[in-house]
């Protein structure tokens, strides 16, 4: 792997320029380190820098500009008559880069020579064929300027990844000499070292903000996309889910909701009412003993991933449900059901719900209790009319953070929920929600072009939408409350 | 306090009567603070059992799937079926496909009954045959190409037992259900039991559930979490590898360098709110930059470790920033104090410091790493791999699967085999996760300090 390559070599660079700049920092000091502005380690720490940085910087942004040139370039030689009827020019360029790929493999392993490789004809030999022979399936017989297409592009991508290789290496050498040029005793190489690290920790930390902007950037993109295919009307106001892929199909959003709510709400109507005393027995009344067995015990929860819960309601609540109650009272045949993925997911939401309550809880202050129980109320009525008061606003947040969490969940209600989007009101039938959805026009055969497929990302971006102002309200009410007694 | 004052018109016991014996309202108030804590106890309860229900439902399951049943017969490698020329030649020897390996695996068979004295009503020689996996055929050629000497001679071989047979032995085909199946009959369970007393079919431990790759849906006794678990371990390497610098380096900048302002400020909520984000939308931003835009390969442990790098790092960033944080003032400023720059103070003392704390985070964070499967259904992982990817860093670029995803995969399966395998599974991930934060705990007990 020759990037591999570079990057090491770059780095070997660097640790020649490591021992070459300590020890002329060393020699212009006459070999007595305290002569020295900074310790002889940071005059090596500045040439290693000087020469692995802007080389490493160079050969990514070379590696993420080169496609899209040669791209560009390549594209611009396909005639109009070479793209088919029902085709399109990413279609062609994808055939283009296999057919590369296949000369290139063929030449790695020995059944082509590089000069036959660059002037193969398509009429000539039977190119399909021996790239068959080498396990690169192409769809249909090469054609001649596809292939032309293709040998400019192996060419363009080999002068390129020579002269970046070039360039990269160049440039660490000229790093090395200029950092070794510079390390003299009175240079401040620890200052220069710092500034460098103290970038690249600021780099480092907003990467959080370039993954959000990639987040809503691609899904964006995408969604305008979908939007200039399909009428936005349908979308958000579309009662039918009914993806066709010949055209023609009805995307409202409606129903996915409607399941997606329906779920979250029994989620809620299970966790909430389990989550809240556990956490109030939990904080008021649990012995020592008890706390250190069942605090843990129901965190393990939380800490078990969502596959597991998935495969907990496929195999053991979805059957157990519509044996012992679907079906005896007559509502419904499906072991994948609204009740079963909300009895799970609410199984999954009692530990946030009870762990963010209990902190909650504590947080109130003793003085507060010790004022209900010295006038003479019981525990419990302290607790109802004092302590859970007090705490409302946060525990109100807990809830809204669970919400936000069942609404985003995928697992459970792939696998617990169906595939089937309607609205109904009866639990025990099959529903489907926006994740699900997501997840079924994403994996497979995808189109990008079709408004099938693009409707998931108007989907992620409707989902990340209603999440996110969940969490802010949530954490806006925490926060809040916090402040109160601190 | 409503309810109390509406109380005080008692005309039962108004003024008299003996402390000692409690009122009707104190009985009521006590009757319902006994109420309001059972109700605590069975929340508490509830918890826990659905705790015991998920567990045991899931080892019920899967357990044994690491038992798996086995035959052992004793198969004449005939020249002249498998080596026409007599030259042992490989390209020859290539040339026989599994199907000329099924008469020897149906002589083998037929000797075995034949030497143990069974007679059976109604068993026709295919089904005698197809008491084996259907791997069978592949694993002899495998071994006859391994060493071509070997033909002519005699060798006893170990199969893998035909699912609905390992069913049967594991309770889960019984002779009214193989009746209706069309994929196995009564007689065959009947030679199965046979075979079994005669010691030629036993049960043991499989090695090969954990380290053979899927296998393809009719035959769920030779499918194995091989490549999943390369696959979870190679993205695992990517994510140390990307998220603990990075995050350690971003929760470094903005506990111990950051200045307060809009920008800080900015970050924060950001890395707050990444923290909260539905994991399928990581899958969604995978999908669109790195396999649409970037051009990675689909279903690579390189695209898988990217995606679960930056849904973990917010993980790892939060208690990274804790472990710093709880670092006391006092440390920096001696540091400070005897001629340390702040970058020296850092990365000398703060950092070594916090090390434990950050490590705990870091362990928790690749833990919920490892169990993630929404995102990764998305970039394709959920493809049928059968190859073991090469060793790292090419081998980040081979396509793979991973646990979770293989246990999702599983389930999408017809046979009922594959639902105890995905339980399996499951308990190996579970393994996993439990030993991680074992050493979680371990680290954060032994090294934890408090100031």
């Amino acid at each position: 792997m020759p990037v591999l390559w570079i990057i090491l070599c770059a780095l070997a660079i660097g640790a020649v320029g490591y021992v070459a700049g300590r020890a002329r920092a060393m020699a212009s000091a006459g070999g007595d380190a305290r002569t020295l502005h900074s310790l002889p380690s940071y005059y090596g720490f500045h040439v290693l820098l000087a020469a692995v940085v802007p080389s490493l910087i160079v050969l990514i942004a070379w590696l993420l500009i080169q496609p899209m040139v040669i791209e560009n370039r390549v594209s611009s030689m396909i005639p109009e008559t070479a793209i088919a009827d029902g085709s399109s020019l990413g279609l062609v360029m994808a055939d283009v880069r296999r057919v590369a790929e296949g000369l290139d493999l063929a030449v790695a392993q020995g059944g082509m020579s590089a000069d036959e490789a660059r002037n193969v004809q398509a009429g000539v030999s039977d190119l399909r064929g021996r790239l068959g022979e080498i396990g690169i399936a192409l769809g249909s017989d090469v054609q001649p300027e596809i292939l032309r297409a293709a040998q400019v592009y192996r060419l363009m991508t080999a002068k390129s990844r020579l002269a970046m290789t070039i360039a990269v290496l160049l440039l660490a050498g000229a790093g090395l000499a200029y950092g070794v040029a510079r390390s003299k005793a009175d240079f401040r190489a620890r200052n220069v070292v710092e500034r460098v690290i103290k970038a690249l920790l600021i780099l480092a930390s907003t990467i959080a903000i370039l993954t959000t902007v990639g987040i809503v950037m691609s899904m964006l993109l995408e969604t305008r996309n979908f939007f200039s295919q399909h009428s936005a009307l349908d979308y958000f106001f579309g009662t039918t889910w009914s993806p066709n892929f010949r055209g023609g199909s009805e995307l409202g959003i409606l129903p996915l909701l409607w399941g997606t709510l329906y779920i979250s709400l029994i989620a809620l109507l299970v966790a909430v009412p389990i989550g809240l005393f556990a956490a109030i027995y939990m904080s008021e009344y649990a012995g020592r003993k008890m706390r250190a067995f069942a605090k843990p015990a129901i965190e393990v929860l939380a800490g078990i991933p969502t596959i597991v819960y998935g495969l907990f309601a496929l195999m053991t609540v979805g059957p157990a449900l519509r044996d012992y109650f679907a079906q005896p009272m007559g509502f419904g045949e499906s072991s994948a059901s609204v009740a079963t993925a909300g009895l799970v997911m609410g199984i999954m939401l009692i530990p946030f719900v009870s762990s963010l309550s209990d902190d909650i809880i504590n947080a109130v202050p003793q003085a507060m209790r010790d004022g209900s129980l010295g006038l003479g109320a019981t525990k419990s009525e302290t607790i109802k009319q004092v302590v859970v008061p007090a705490a409302l606003p946060g525990i109100v947040g807990a809830i809204l953070l669970a919400a936000s969490r069942a609404i985003g969940e995928t697992m459970i209600v792939v696998l617990g929920a169906g595939a089937a989007a309607r609205m109904s009101l009866n639990p025990f039938e099959a529903m489907t929600t926006v994740t699900v959805k997501i997840v079924s026009q994403l994996t497979g055969d995808t189109d990008f072009a079709s408004p099938e497929t693009l409707v998931a990302f108007a989907l992620g971006l409707t989902l990340f939408v209603i999440t996110l102002g969940l969490n802010v309200l949530a954490l806006y009410i925490v926060r809040k409350y916090r402040e109160q007694y601190e | 306090m409503s309810d109390l004052s509406a109380q005080t018109g008692d005309r039962d016991n108004p003024h008299g009567g003996s402390l000692l014996t409690p009122s009707k309202l104190t009985r009521r108030r006590n009757a319902a603070e006994a109420r309001f804590r059972a109700y605590g106890l069975i929340a508490v309860c509830a918890g826990l059992l659905a705790l015991a229900l998920l567990l045991t439902s899931i080892l019920g399951n899967g357990l044994s799937a690491f038992q798996q049943t086995f035959i052992t017969l004793d198969v004449e490698l005939v020249e002249a079926k498998l080596d026409k020329t007599g030259n042992r030649d490989l390209e020859d020897l290539k040339k026989v496909s599994t199907f000329g390996y099924a008469p020897l695996l149906k002589a083998a068979i037929q000797k075995a009954i034949a030497e143990n004295g069974i007679a059976i009503d109604g068993l026709t020689d295919k089904d005698a045959t197809a008491l084996v996996s259907k791997d069978a055929p592949a694993q002899m050629r495998d071994f006859v190409l391994a060493d071509p000497q070997v033909i002519g001679r005699t060798v006893p071989f170990t199969f893998l037992a035909n699912g609905r047979i390992d069913g049967y032995f594991k309770d889960r085909v019984s002779m009214d259900s193989a009746e209706l199946d069309s994929n196995v009959s009564p007689q065959q369970l009947m030679l199965a039991d046979a075979l079994r007393e005669a010691g030629v079919v036993e049960i043991r431990f499989n090695w090969g559930f954990i380290t053979r790759p899927d296998a393809s849906e009719n035959r769920p006794e030779a499918a194995g979490l091989g490549v999943a678990i390369l696959g979870s371990l190679y993205m695992m390497i990517v994510v140390l590898l990307l998220a603990l610098p990075i995050g350690v380096a971003a929760s470094i900048y903005l506990e111990e360098f950051a200045p307060r302002n809009r920008w800080t400020d900015l970050i924060e909520v950001n890395i707050s709110n990444l923290a909260a984000v539905p994991s399928i939308v990581f899958g969604i931003l995978g999908l669109a930059i790195f396999i649409n835009f970037a051009g990675l390969p689909q279903s690579a442990p390189i695209v898988g470790g990217l995606v679960l790098s930056l849904m973990t790092l917010p993980r790892i960033i939060i208690p990274a920033r804790a472990a710093l944080g709880a670092v006391p003032p006092s440390i920096r400023d001696a540091a400070l104090g005897v001629g340390a720059s702040k970058m020296q103070s850092v990365f000398h003392h703060v950092l070594p410091l916090a090390t434990p704390g950050i490590l705990t985070g870091l362990i928790i964070g690749l833990g919920q790493a490892l169990g993630e499967t929404a995102p990764l259904l998305l970039i394709g992982m959920v493809a049928f791999v059968r190859e073991y990817p090469d060793a790292p860093p090419e081998g980040f670029f081979d396509p793979a699967s991973a646990l979770p995803v293989q246990v999702y995969n599983w389930t999408q399966r017809a046979d009922p085999a594959f639902v105890e395998r995905a339980s399996g599974a499951i308990i190996v991930l579970l393994i996993f996760l439990v030993f991680m934060n074992a050493v979680a705990i371990l680290l954060r007990r032994r090294f934890e300090r408090r100031w």
